[in-house]
């Protein structure tokens, strides 16, 4: 039952999984920002990634490159993200969580519509940023694309990190999740750093969608399943820490391509389910996820 | 024209009324404290300063009308609210860099000028708010608003669950403070004693409203607040 190990194929696996695993550590990131200031999963968050990859797509029609219309892409995604939060968000900013849940699915039915609409659906493919061949170290065939893919998770965090930490708009952003009545005393204003929180999910998510797509094919639907395992991967890390959120997100893609191609009767079609039986069981034993904080919040 | 003018403030919680028309001033460089038995309402006129709980009635800081806490804070008024208002989960310098949140001076100087004020607090750094003693945290709460290098410090209890060695250190800083650089200084308190001695003026509130009013020295001889706030 047992496939036949090499080394240079587990290699590849690991690279693949751990390539897999930064898009569903981009989407989870992008939950747990706006998780942390608004305690809802943002149901539409898959939706509005996609929605950016479409744009993507349209200005790549029109002659942009890719690595040209990728920061084009994340100022209007940013853009974006603020102005849901401002124009949809608000209006229930002060409503039971579930209110808000319940307006992030409209919102992602919305935004599908709109991507009907606009694109007129159907699969198309998209090309990225890298080249889809492979190269050979020691012996291993690695693909530049994933490389890519991790390359590019693996900046947007140093660059996030940088923001967070040293930046004093950063320090205000995690200030006013972590109390917003002490942050308005110090002058911040709290209401617009949720839309700016916003604003960030959308392009983390953005990144994750424009690095998915040439994997597959973009369509309106493209990030829903990739949105479950985010979420799972969210949950894993524990859904108050940005670090658990990757965290997860690599875990989660690591096991997924483990699995699948190590354990012969999970195969292909049971390594989902597979994956999220142990993240059960891990919550189990560890309720606030990996990085979180159980009810150790104070009033 | 004082700096803080109250003028008939009421707020409520709900259905509560806690504050049943207010009147208080604060004048530039002036030294006020607010006494009164638990639940007068002292820290709800702390809040209906900085606008932290809804009101009515007229609050003006500087001639201008203040509506928001933010606001507050940018208009020059540094409020350390009941349970101090810190974050725990960042460090002592995080909390620190969020008190000067509202200026663009520099960091260092300002930072320099509060460790200078509480050592204890360099000494702290990059030590979690959460994981500090209670009078460190105190010192931290207060260190965080002169960040701010407000005109005026508003101070829910700075003495509350502190030794009396770190209370007095806690008030010679804030003498020193409204001496030396002026900062008008409103603060609550429990403890009557220190705090009409460090006070120039005093109003007393009682369910609510102002009862007593005056210079320290006379609220010191009047009898029934000396029986009620200052035990003997
Ligand atoms: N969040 C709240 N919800 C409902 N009622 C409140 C709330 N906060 C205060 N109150 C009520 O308002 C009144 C005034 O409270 P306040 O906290 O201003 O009193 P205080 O003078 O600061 O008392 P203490 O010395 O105990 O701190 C009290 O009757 C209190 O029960
Ligand atoms: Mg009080």
């Amino acid at each position: 039952m047992i496939a036949a190990f090499t080394w240079t194929e587990f290699a590849e696996q690991i690279v693949s999984g751990l390539a897999d695993g930064s898009v569903y550590a981009s989407l989870a990131l992008a939950l747990v920002l706006i998780y942390r200031s608004t305690r809802a999963i943002n149901f539409a968050q898959g939706e509005m990634a996609t929605f950016s990859t479409f744009i993507a797509w349209s200005l790549m029609n029109h002659g942009f490159s890719f690595w040209a219309a990728f920061p084009v892409v994340l100022a209007i995604s940013f853009a974006g993200g603020v102005l849901v939060e401002r124009v949809i968000i608000r209006p229930v900013e002060k409503a039971p969580v579930l209110t808000i849940v319940i307006v992030t699915l409209g919102l992602a039915l919305l935004l599908n519509g709109l991507m009907y609409v606009i694109w007129s659906g159907g699969d198309r493919s998209f090309n990225g940023g890298f080249s889809s061949r492979t190269i050979k170290v020691a012996g291993a065939h690695i693909s530049i694309q994933y490389i890519g893919i991790i390359g590019v998770l693996a900046a947007l965090l140093l660059v996030l990190g940088l923001f967070f930490r040293f930046t004093k708009l950063g320090l205000a952003l995690r200030a006013s999740a972590l109390n917003p009545e002490s942050s308005r005393l110090v002058g911040i204003r709290v209401g617009w750093m949720l839309a700016f929180g916003w604003g960030l999910a959308a392009m983390v998510g953005a990144v994750g969608g424009m690095m998915v797509a040439p994997l597959q094919f973009l369509g309106p639907n493209m990030m829903q399943a990739i949105l479950l395992y985010a979420f799972a991967a969210a949950v894993l890390g524990g859904l108050d820490s940005p670090v658990g959120a990757v965290v997860g997100g690599l875990l989660l893609g690591l096991t997924i391509d483990l699995l699948g191609r190590y354990v012969g009767y999970i195969g292909s079609t049971l390594k989902l389910p597979a994956a999220l039986l142990l993240i059960l069981v891990l919550l189990l034993f560890r309720p606030g996820g990996l990085f979180g904080r159980v009810a150790e919040r104070r009033v | 024209m004082s700096l803080l003018e109250l003028r008939d403030v009421e707020a409520r919680y709900g259905p509560v009324k806690a504050l049943q028309g207010v009147s208080l001033d604060v004048g530039e460089k002036d030294f006020v404290a607010v006494l009164g038995a638990n639940g007068a309402g002292k820290t709800t006129t702390l809040r209906a300063v900085s606008g932290t709980v809804r009101r009515s009635g007229e609050v003006r800081f500087a001639g201008k009308k203040v509506r928001t806490p933010e606001g507050a804070a940018r208009a020059g008024i540094a409020h350390v609210p009941e349970g101090r208002g810190t974050f725990a989960e960042l460090s002592v310098w995080e909390n620190l860099r969020l008190g000067a949140y509202t200026r663009r001076a520099n960091l260092n100087e300002d930072a320099a000028r509060v460790f200078g004020f509480f050592p204890r607090l360099q000494e702290r750094r990059d030590q979690q708010a959460g994981t500090l003693s209670g009078g460190e945290q105190q010192m931290l709460a207060l260190g965080r608003a002169l960040m701010a290098r407000p005109r005026l410090l508003l101070l829910d209890e700075p003495s509350l669950g502190l030794a009396p060695l770190v209370v007095k250190e806690i008030f010679e800083t804030l003498v020193k403070l409204n001496e030396d650089e002026g900062t008008a200084v409103l603060v609550v308190e429990q403890n009557a004693n220190i705090a009409l001695a460090s006070a120039s003026r005093a109003y007393v509130l009682e369910v609510g409203r102002v009862v007593v009013e005056g210079a320290s020295d006379e609220l010191r001889a009047n009898e029934s607040v000396r029986r009620s706030y200052l035990g003997y």
